[in-house]
């Protein structure tokens, strides 16, 4: 498949928060502020290209020759835990300025399911993605991501100031305004 | 607490995503029949009850710097059982909810039980807490389900409500994030009421 295929469709098209619903937790979480946003995107830009490395790895070369495809599920969370950990030691050690961009958003990374949905969305036998293919799906994502949770958190600060009526502040006049966002998105159908 | 407490609470006080606005993905993304999301609100019902007893029972074995993986092992475990009897007994629900069933071990509901009520509280209360909080969400789920089913398609459960089509953007993306929104706003109000 070609990359410009799989980024535009990732991006735009199906996009991850916006037509799949994938990270809403964090979407609906840390988007009050543009600031947080972009670093929380940073984060699971990051984490996602690991783990769908990781995992592709680990799909094709144990669980598929061992037949314990079963086990996807309960590996994979796993190896995402036990690798934001571990992301999370390296970057203190390694780029204490990164630590500090992006440390308070690590944790909560582990139980995002837009990192596992994306690790076993990219081993799906119907897709077929090689290796490459995997990893620009897994970068493409998380554009899609950014842009959703960057574009969603300019709106809501705006959000902030208008005068609602009180039961639909806070959380209810969001998801109206997200649900705005991917009726605008759902005009990209069709291009790829 | 009254046993009777902690079970209702789940519905309309302290319900998962109405008020707690956790475990979204799901209710946004298989809530586009009544029937999708009972289903997946009952399978996560299972992995919530389970899992709650089964922290509940090992709470004192696990040393509390390994808890967080230990409960998401316990929850993968449970997870992996309820996809594999849900592809054996019903192929065609689990086709639908595709890869939300895996997604359950990330639902912030199922973890956030586990640490806030079934690592502090005895197996069977643990059990009531998690069939509240567990049919709370199938609630929540088959609420939105419904509302965009009917505005939809037409139909509750499947069963023709009114001629025509309906309006096709409720059952697409936007009608998910639009629904949840006005029936989060008839909560609080209805919340405000009771109080």
């Amino acid at each position: 498949m070609d990359y410009l295929i799989i980024i535009i469709g990732a991006v735009f098209v199906n996009n991850i928060v916006l037509a799949q619903f994938l990270g809403i937790c964090p979407y609906m979480g840390v988007s009050s502020k543009v600031s947080t946003s972009i670093g929380m995107s940073g984060a699971v830009m990051f984490v996602m290209t690991l783990a769908t490395i990781v995992t592709y790895l680990i799909f094709n070369y144990i669980l598929v020759p061992f037949e314990i495809t079963y086990l996807q599920t309960i590996s994979y969370i796993l190896v995402i835990a036990s690798l934001v950990q571990m992301v999370e030691l390296v970057l203190k050690k390694v780029s204490p300025p990164l630590y500090q961009a992006l440390g308070i958003f690590l944790p909560l990374i582990t139980t995002n399911c837009a990192i596992l949905g994306v690790t076993i969305l990219a081993v799906r036998p119907d897709f077929g993605f090689n290796l490459m293919e995997a990893v620009v799906f897994a970068i493409a994502n998380s554009i899609g991501f950014a842009l959703a949770i960057v574009l969603f958190a300019g709106i809501r600060e705006q959000l902030e100031l208008s005068d609602l009526p009180k039961g639909m502040r806070g959380a209810p006049a969001a998801l109206v305004v997200a649900g705005i966002m991917a009726l605008a998105f759902m005009g990209f159908t069709g291009i790829v | 607490m009254g046993k009777l407490n902690i079970l209702t609470r789940g519905f309309i006080r302290e319900n998962p995503v109405f008020v707690l606005l956790l475990g979204l993905c799901p209710a946004l993304g298989v809530t586009t029949s009544a029937i999708n999301g009972l289903g997946m609100g009952l399978a996560t019902t299972f992995v919530l009850v389970m899992s709650n007893l089964v922290v509940s029972i090992i709470k004192d074995v696990i040393p509390n710097k390994v808890r967080i993986p230990s409960f998401i092992v316990i929850i993968a475990s449970f997870v992996t059982i309820v996809s594999l009897v849900m592809e054996a007994f019903v192929p065609a629900l689990f086709k639908e909810l595709g890869l939300f069933i895996p997604l359950i071990v990330v639902n912030c509901v199922v973890m956030g039980r586990a640490e806030a009520f079934a690592s502090k509280n005895n197996p069977f209360n643990a059990i009531i807490d998690g069939l509240g909080m567990g049919l709370g969400f199938a609630f929540a789920l088959a609420i939105l389900g419904g509302v965009r089913e009917i505005l939809g398609s037409g139909s509750f459960f499947g069963i023709p409500i009114f001629e025509g089509d309906g309006m096709l953007v409720f059952v697409l993306a936007p009608g998910a994030f639009i629904g949840l929104g006005y029936l989060i706003a008839l909560n609080n109000i209805l919340r405000k009421t009771i109080e």
